[in-house]
């Protein structure tokens, strides 16, 4: 025993050492599974409320970038509003249906909620945006974010007050993905390097893609809304092996200067959620 | 001022200066992602115990993993850098450690060549162990050995001009 003893007070350091690595490591390759209870760490809660302090400092300096991109966003908006079009004139006998159905009624499938952005990356392989909004302001896991000019990331972690974003610049993220001309389901992945450079992959060859298509979500996508914005082909490559291409896309976001984003609910995700788990069932 | 105190002080400053400045400025390339806070690490006088230093380590690496949402990668490659740092100290200058006072590593407490030959020993251990581990996770060979060298480059470029600019010579005041 009391060369036990001795052998740790001998080595102690080099003991602390490993002790550390380990503890270090354990973290950096176990994130998955810890991610989320680190996520709620009391010191994520206190960088989350000095990132806040920082970026009002942050958000007062881009004011004027911000406030035009708000601004073009309000004019898309507003061009949409009914009154800012006419409806055709189609005067004529009203017939009483029988539907049980009220037709005319529209379905409100997304909910969109504003959130600032207090935290954010776009230099390291994993990016990540932090939001301050979180579990208490509605916020759940698998919402889509979205910025004024396309679509940015999905929320993967939740708190009390803010939420935690993987931005699409990550390896880790994957967006349901078409182009706007024509059909076809890929893929939108980010390979590590180029913040400015996403790629398009599973696009079929039967769609003729040329650089300067727009790349939009899928209406397949269980989060964001079909149509969203996601950016432009900067460069078309043909897969050897496969029949599809594999497509540089340049992101519609600019990812270093986000300051606004909405979270964006879909209502009938759990819904869909719940047809899925009775496929696999069968 | 005391000692103590202005370790302090300098360890929040690189900080703020880490996490509010150096975080946010573009990369020349996506190769060059230069780090400063360490450097407070390699300043910390040359009496503080093996202990002590392990423990300052993790707890700015962990500090600054907090900030770049990568639990543990920055808290590793400190803790491998303070480990390595009295015996590289005690390579570069055959000297115990109980014969200092409150001497820091500075060009005039370690003449200039060894000084320099040890801002870029500890920059390498440090940057070797970080770009090693993202490495691991994601990227090729080619991407580590880039990354390693332009990064590293970068960060000694950094240090030196702080060391110029914060005066750390006692001899000139």
């Amino acid at each position: 025993m009391r060369n036990v003893f001795l052998f740790l007070r001998r080595y102690s350091i080099f003991i602390t050492f490993l002790v550390m690595q380990v503890v270090a490591l354990t973290m950096l390759f176990s994130k998955n599974r810890f991610h989320q209870s680190y996520f709620g760490m009391v010191s994520n809660e206190i960088a989350g409320a000095i990132n806040a302090r920082v970026n009002t400092i942050e958000a007062f300096l881009s004011l004027s970038d911000q406030n035009n991109l708000l601004r073009e966003q309000n004019a898309v908006l507003l061009s949409e509003l009914p009154s800012g079009s006419l409806w055709a004139d189609s005067s004529g006998l009203i017939i009483q249906d029988t539907a049980w159905i009220d037709s005319v009624k529209t379905l409100r499938q997304y909910v969109y909620f504003p959130a600032k952005v207090i935290s954010n990356s776009v230099f390291l392989p994993q990016n990540h945006l932090i939001l301050h909004r979180g579990a208490d302001q509605g916020v759940e896991l698998n919402m889509a974010v979205v910025g004024p000019t396309g679509i940015i990331g999905t929320v993967i972690q939740v708190s009390k007050n803010m939420s935690g974003v993987m931005s699409l610049l990550n390896n880790e993220s994957i967006v349901v993905a078409m182009l706007k001309k024509g059909s076809g389901l890929g893929e939108v992945t980010w390979d590590g390097n180029d913040p400015d450079v996403l790629t398009l992959s599973k696009i079929p060859k039967t769609v003729k893609a040329v650089v300067g298509d727009t790349v939009v979500t899928s209406p397949y996508s269980d989060r964001f809304p079909p149509g969203s914005m996601i950016g432009k082909v900067i460069n078309v490559e043909q897969d050897q092996e496969t029949n599809t291409y594999i497509l540089k896309v340049r992101p519609a976001v600019n990812f270093s200067n986000i300051q606004h984003a909405y979270i964006i609910k879909n209502v009938l995700q759990g819904e869909m959620e719940e047809i899925k788990k009775k496929f696999k069932k069968e | 001022m005391s000692p103590l105190i202005k370790n302090i002080i300098r360890g929040f400053v690189l900080l703020l200066v880490q996490l509010f400045l150096i975080k946010n400025i573009p990369p020349l390339h996506q190769f060059i992602v230069p780090y400063l806070y360490f450097v407070f690490l390699i300043w910390l006088p040359f009496r503080i115990t093996r202990m002590m230093l392990l423990y300052i380590a993790f707890a700015w690496g962990y500090i600054v993993d907090v900030f770049y949402h990568t639990p543990g990668l920055h808290t590793a490659a400190c803790v491998v850098m303070a480990y390595l740092r009295p015996g590289v100290i005690g390579f570069l200058l055959p000297k115990d450690s109980t014969e200092w006072g409150n001497e820091e590593p500075t060009r005039v407490t370690m003449g200039q060549v060894p000084y320099a030959v040890y801002l870029i020993v500890m920059t390498l251990v440090h940057h070797t162990w970080l770009i090693l581990l993202e490495w691991i996770q994601f990227g090729s060979f080619f991407y580590f050995i880039g990354k390693l060298f332009a990064t590293a480059a970068v960060s000694l470029l950094l240090i030196f001009v702080t060391d110029l600019l914060l005066r750390r010579n006692p001899s000139r005041r």
